[in-house]
């Protein structure tokens, strides 16, 4: 193999076009009578846009803090809609992470005046689970996160 | 002052963070390091951060495309392609 990055991107390519061509094959199965209202197409972009990212995010699976967020807010999402209760729970873990994660903004201030607070928040903000880094994290999850984002792009699906 | 305090105890040693936001930089085609040199390291996250709502934007978009076309696509076509890829490896 003599692709340098870890990442492998030819097969991360290949799982995440496989899984969202299923998703999409599933997407038009669905088909109700009525599918070329407004509302009808509104509805399936929302659920290719969800099959997207579920399907990058299973491509990825555990291996990185952005697809765990994503993997957890994907399911999240799910049981919200069966059980009322949920978003409370999910309400407070939110909070128990952000206080964590509130100490090692630190390292972003720097004596010399050089400082990029605003734009690593901003960043956090753009990261699926960037509140929860620390800023070492949030730089390598943010290379790897833009890699898969021009793999959804550039897979088959993207390009035809 | 550069600290040289390793990673385990959850601080950044200057070294490190200079790496990883190098590394960015090189994603973004407009900062190319051969015309640009250093750049700041606020510039390169201000810069990224835009990259990454165009590129979150740009999915979107596929989303709409494909929900607009997606009755009269051909899904089987991409299995060749699939396969072609991976061979490529």
């Amino acid at each position: 193999m003599n692709n340098p990055h870890h990442l492998n991107p030819t097969s991360l390519k290949s799982r995440f076009t496989t899984r969202f061509l299923r998703a999409l094959t599933k997407i038009r199965a669905q088909k109700p009578i009525s599918s070329s209202s407004p509302t009808e197409i509104f509805r399936r972009y929302r659920r290719i846009k969800v099959a997207a990212d579920k399907s990058m995010a299973y491509s990825v699976r555990s291996r990185r803090i952005w697809s765990r967020a994503m993997l957890w807010k994907l399911r999240s999402r799910s049981y919200r809609r069966q059980d009322p209760c949920s978003g409370r729970r999910s309400g407070k873990t939110n909070q128990a992470i952000m206080k964590k994660s509130s100490n090692e903004n630190t390292t972003t201030r720097r004596e010399d005046g050089v400082g990029f607070v605003e734009e690593a928040d901003e960043l956090r903000q753009l990261v699926p689970g960037g509140e929860t880094m620390n800023l070492c994290n949030l730089l390598d999850e943010t290379a790897h996160y833009i890699k898969c984002l021009t793999t959804q792009l550039f897979s088959p699906i993207g390009k035809g | 002052m550069s600290s040289q305090r390793s990673t385990s105890s959850n601080k950044i040693t200057d070294d490190e963070l200079t790496a990883l936001i190098l590394r960015l930089q090189t994603l973004l085609p407009q900062l190319d390091q051969s015309r640009h040199g250093r750049v700041s390291a606020a510039k390169v996250l201000n810069e990224i951060c835009s990259y990454i709502r165009r590129l979150q934007n740009e999915v979107d978009g596929l989303s709409g495309r494909l929900s607009q076309c997606l009755d009269s696509m051909d899904l089987t076509g991409f299995d060749a392609e699939i396969v072609r890829d991976l061979l490529q490896q």
